[in-house]
């Protein structure tokens, strides 16, 4: 059961989680003009990281935010959590 | 009990109060302190268990968690009965009735055994190459005869009797293992003031020093057993030390979350009503102190799996910590100057200790000893082979090219020790390879985690506590350092040196490699996994058949993979597959170190989460006006929903035909409270609904609702719902039962995420509304004396909303229908809706009003073509493929899942669209889920068209109906299908969806 740093109420446990998939990943604006690859990319293409991944968080059994966190796949240690809107941190990654 | 097999005195047994047993129905008597392995030892029982495979006599091996052969069960009563238990491991009681497994007719006597006389038959993967002909004798003959032989005990075929408890702690240091680090480490992080939790997985403290009469426990030689009292009544004393004794930590998990399974009652003749079995601790502990200790290798020789063949470590326990006297003339075959001490140990009991095969080829200084001590001592031995059938009688020896057999009752075997790293690697530690030690060892830590003493390669004594109090105390350091962040930053990431750094070998053995080398004369075979009977030979020919993962070797050979999940055997077998590989042995790889530890009870997991308290339950408010009336319920999620209302003797089909019957002909009453009800609430409302919905909102008015279609981006149905404007700024979203809290996600997550610019609130409202449908031709009448509003066809159309109040409660009135009639759905405050529903239900009374349940509900929405998400679609499913393209608001320039509905493939006209089905016969109601055919001839190729997605019996038509999903479906009208049963073809015609009043005359009433 991870330990995750919610940005607005502090380090709660996994169960209060809900995963929200790779951040970053902005919805295209006037999606009816965009040709059906970039469309697809957007709809099917996720990245499949080994080392730090930027994805969402919403702490639904708290304060409902979505949030953003740096997470290590290979050590599941994250590196930091950080608000919708706010740029990456830059982080190394951690461990061996 | 036969008192010749107990030591005088000595040991932790406690002789003033006697036990009695039975095993396999045979009286024996023990001592409080005794396991059933030690007990049966001192009645001269060694014949314990048979293996797995070939069925062979076992006794035990190990004294501890690792041992491989006495699995035992052990019954209180027909649901109290627990199968394969370590006898090692099982504490003797009063009244303790246990049972041997794997045999039949008798432990003694097995039938089973045969397999042991045909082994050279079955091999490693026999069973791969053996069952292939004939065909159809897998599933009629082998399947089930495998299935029958397959397992060791059974498990009981009643509900579980006992309660089990669930426990979260915080600790600032766990320590794993209370050994001598393990007690050294929780008194250094308590007295540096940090809260620490001990638990160990025996029933009393002290690891190796339960078995170690002489240890000294410092320079000073203060007895160990002396040290060992005074630190645990020091512990146990201390404000800030949490003890957990018969509590067996069996996983690591991400973030120093550790598992612990703690035995409350196994131990106990009676039973207290007032304890649970088990509790299953669920800790976060901010630093972890791993001191698990070490397992003794077996070593590998033939015939070295007879009853009365063990581990020199175990021997020693007997002895020490139990007081039994394994054997009457032992012979010690060791690659270690430990086990010296055990043969001592035994001569000083007066066991005759006839040689000592030592394999290493240089004298040790242990060798002299045992020389002067009048032990012989063959250096650079071998062993050739092992006599005895149910016991160990003759060991034959080879050494400098001379063979001699020693009659014997006991051999003991000692090859090294193996750290217990399977935390420390289930934490994703890291491990390597130590030469000198032959084992694995804790190298880079990836949490929060130390190891002290002998589960890092630190046996000696002295060494093992002066480790373990300074681990104990730099885990104390970091655990309370202001600065700390928290557990889950990468604090004990990389940290090499805290894990690992083994100081030079202080007393570690030169170890051997477990297999003795196979000199000529040599006879039998040599068990490298005791417990799945897997010998040298089938590791030999796996590589021989070409395996060369060592994962993919223990799969075929099933090495390892018993329930001791080869504590005993995996160093041995990776060294073999190593050796016959020509590879070094880290390079081989090793196999993944997964939790439990020791298997763990369903119960223990399951906790207090059964029965009634597995799930929520959630009931509407007229929940008990339903269950009064006789309601027959449903779940529909974590719901309770009346599924219909039985009068007297009525079946559900009878009951359903009255109430749809009644719906359509007079009134009926249903209870429609969860469906999902959301609040979107602000200035860009409007806005929102335009962006998330497929549907146009901005021009809906005040005081009207629509039929509001969600899709997800990819363009599929995922929600639908009658959605109403209740200001201009304000919507009352519906959605379906099942879908209130993914619906509420996906908007939270849009408006958060992605138009975080808009200015709205999004709340759930789905319990504060009690939500009374009132439907059918009299539905008006009904309400029209309740409420304070006019509620005519004028004032309140077909999709009108209105506010007001029924019986002075405030009311949003819904005209709204999901039956095809003439319907209202009453929205009021949820306590106030029993008391609306009761007075709606008088009101109904001169009209005949009836109420309805969710079965006749999903039957008169049928009727009218109405469609269940999630039953009609299916997550492939487009608005159009749905017939409900009309819903799409036309000039809007985006909305979620509008440009995939764009694709080509989105617009081919032979994609599955919803349509009706007819059956010819009109009784026949047809299978949902049934493929539909073009083809009439059972077993010709035809390719399926679809698939019938609803059918039900409809008493107001007289027949059956059904809709289904449909390749090109709506240029299908009228044709002649088949849907294949059982039962032959069924011939359908295809139809239009709605069968009932498809003009819409009576929802427009």
């Amino acid at each position: 059961m991870l330990l995750i740093q919610c940005p607005y109420c502090g380090e709660r446990p996994e169960p209060e989680f809900v995963y929200g998939g790779q951040a970053h990943v902005a919805r295209p604006r006037a999606s009816a003009e965009l040709s059906a690859e970039v469309w697809a990319a957007y709809l099917y293409r996720r990245d499949n990281t080994r080392g730090v991944h930027a994805e969402r968080w919403r702490h639904t059994h708290g304060c409902g935010r979505f949030f953003n966190a740096l997470r290590d796949t290979t050590t599941d240690q994250f590196l930091a959590t950080y608000k919708v809107g706010e740029t990456r941190p830059p982080a190394q990654r951690s461990g061996p | 009990m036969n008192e010749g097999l107990r030591t005088a005195s000595g040991g932790r047994i406690d002789r003033t109060h006697v036990l009695n047993f039975r095993f396999d129905g045979r009286p024996y008597s023990g001592y409080a302190g005794d396991t059933l392995a030690s007990a049966l030892l001192a009645n001269g029982v060694h014949l314990m268990g048979r293996s797995f495979k070939y069925h062979r006599p076992r006794g035990v091996l190990a004294a501890g968690a690792e041992e491989p052969n006495a699995l035992v069960t052990v019954r209180r009563d027909a649901a109290r009965c627990t199968p394969n238990l370590r006898a090692t491991q099982v504490e003797l009681y009063e009244g303790l009735q246990a049972h041997s497994q794997n045999r039949w007719p008798s432990l003694a006597f097995d039938v089973g055994a045969i397999n042991d006389l045909i082994a050279p038959f079955i091999p490693a993967g026999f069973y791969y190459k053996t069952f292939m002909w004939p065909k159809g004798a897998w599933r009629s003959f082998y399947e089930p005869r495998i299935r029958a032989a397959a397992g060791l005990g059974h498990a009981p075929t009643l509900p579980d009797p006992d309660r089990y408890a669930a426990r979260y702690a915080h600790c600032d240091v766990l320590v794993v293992g209370a050994g001598p680090a393990g007690i050294a480490a929780a008194a250094a992080a308590a007295g540096a003031g940090a809260r620490v939790m001990l638990c160990d997985e025996q029933s009393e403290m002290g690891g190796s020093l339960l078995a170690d009469a002489h240890a000294q426990a410092d320079t000073a030689a203060h007895p160990g057993s002396a040290w060992l009292a005074r630190s645990l009544a020091e512990l146990s004393a201390h404000p800030r030390v949490r003890l957990l004794p018969r509590t067996t930590a069996f996983g690591y998990f991400p973030h120093n979350f550790l598992g612990l399974n703690q035995r409350l009652t196994d131990h106990l003749p009676d039973l207290p009503p007032e304890l649970p079995r088990e509790c299953q601790w669920k800790v976060r502990a901010r630093e972890v102190v791993l001191a698990a200790g070490a397992c003794e290798r077996p070593l590998v020789f033939p015939g070295n799996d007879r009853p009365g063949i063990m581990l020199a470590g175990a021997a020693r326990t007997w002895l020490e910590r139990y007081g039994v006297v394994p054997g009457t003339r032992a012979v010690l075959v060791t690659g270690t100057d430990e086990a010296y001490a055990t043969a001592f140990a035994l001569q000083d009991a007066g066991v005759f200790v006839a040689a000592i095969a030592d394999v290493r080829h240089a004298e040790s200084a242990a060798a002299i000893a045992a020389r002067a001590a009048r032990i012989p001592v063959l250096s650079g031995a071998t062993v050739l082979g092992t006599a005895g059938r149910r016991r160990v009688a003759s060991i034959r020896l080879a050494t400098a090219g001379t063979e001699l057999t020693q009659p014997c009752d006991l051999v003991l075997m000692s090859g090294g020790f193996t750290p217990s790293v399977h935390l420390f690697s289930q934490s994703r530690g890291k491990l390597i390879w130590d030469e000198a030690l032959q084992a694995f060892l804790p190298d880079i830590a990836a949490e929060r985690v130390r190891c002290a003493g002998a589960c890092r390669g630190i046996l000696a004594l002295a060494a093992a506590l002066q480790d373990g109090a300074a681990q104990g105390a730099a885990a104390a350091r970091e655990a309370l350092d202001p600065a700390r962040t928290g557990v889950s930053p990468a604090g004990g990431a990389g940290r090499r040196d805290l894990a690992s750094a083994r100081p030079d070998a202080t007393g570690a053995p030169s170890a051997p490699p477990g297999m003795l080398a196979r000199s000529a004369g040599a006879r039998g075979r040599a068990f490298v996994d005791w417990q799945n009977d897997v010998t040298t030979k089938d590791l030999a020919l796996a590589t021989r058949e070409g395996f060369r993962s060592i994962e993919h070797i223990k799969r075929y050979t099933t090495t390892g993979m018993a329930t001791d999940q080869g504590k005993t055997s995996n160093l041995n077998a990776l060294g073999i597959v190593a050796h016959t590989l020509g590879k070094p042995l880290p390079q081989v790889g090793l196999t993944s170190f997964r939790m439990p530890y020791t298997p763990v009870s369903f119960g223990s997991f399951a906790g207090p989460a059964r029965g009634e308290l597995f799930d929520p339950v959630r009931t509407t408010p007229m929940h008990d006006w339903a269950l009064a009336q006789g309601a027959v319920f449903e779940d529909v999620g974590l719901w309770k929903r009346a599924r219909y209302f039985p009068r007297g003797t009525e079946d559900m089909h009878a009951a359903v035909a009255r109430e749809c019957r009644a719906v359509r002909a007079g009134c009926g009453i249903f209870d429609a409270s969860t469906l999902g009800k959301i609040e979107v609430v602000g200035r860009d409302a409007v806005s929102f609904m335009e962006r998330l919905y497929v549907n146009s909102w901005e021009r809906l008015a005040v005081g009207r609702a629509r039929y509001g279609v969600l899709l997800r981006d990819d363009g599929f149905v995922y929600d639908d719902g009658v959605v109403a404007r209740m200001a201009h700024d304000r919507f009352h979203v519906t959605t379906t039962t099942g879908g209130a809290p993914r619906v509420l996600a996906v908007m939270e997550d849009y408006l958060q995420t992605e138009w975080s610019e808009l200015s709205l609130w999004l709340t759930s409202t789905t319990e504060q509304w009690a939500v009374i449908a009132v439907q059918g031709p009299s539905a008006r009448g009904v309400l029209e004396a309740l409420v304070d509003i006019d509620i005519s066809a004028q004032a309140l159309p077909h999709m009108g909303v209105a506010s007001g109040r029924i019986c002075g409660v405030p009311m949003r009135l819904f005209r709204v229908s999901f039956t095809g009639e003439l319907g209202f759905e009453i929205n009021v405050p949820a306590d106030f809706g029993p008391a609306v529903w009761s007075a709606v239900w008088e009101a109904g009374q001169p009209h005949g009003i009836t109420a309805y349940g969710t079965e006749s509900m999903h039957v008169l929405r049928a009727e009218k073509g109405y469609i269940i998400v999630g039953q009609d679609t299916d997550g492939t499913v487009t608005p159009d493929d749905a017939g409900l393209a009309w819903a799409i608001g036309k000039n809007k320039p985006d909305f979620v899942g509008k440009r995939s509905l764009q694709r080509p493939e989105m617009l081919r006209a032979d994609r599955r669209q919803l349509v009706g089905l007819l059956t010819d016969d009109p009784a026949l109601v047809l299978e949902e889920g049934a493929q539909v055919v073009s083809a009439e001839q059972p077993g010709a190729p035809s390719p399926p068209l679809g698939h019938v997605t609803s059918s039900y019996h409809s008493a107001v038509l007289g027949r059956s109906i059904a809709m289904a999903l449909l390749a090109g479906g709506r240029a299908r009208m009228g044709q002649r299908l088949y849907v294949p049963t059982s039962d032959g073809a069924v011939a359908v015609q295809v139809a239009s969806a709605v069968f009932y009043d498809p003009g819409g005359a009576r929802l427009n009433a």
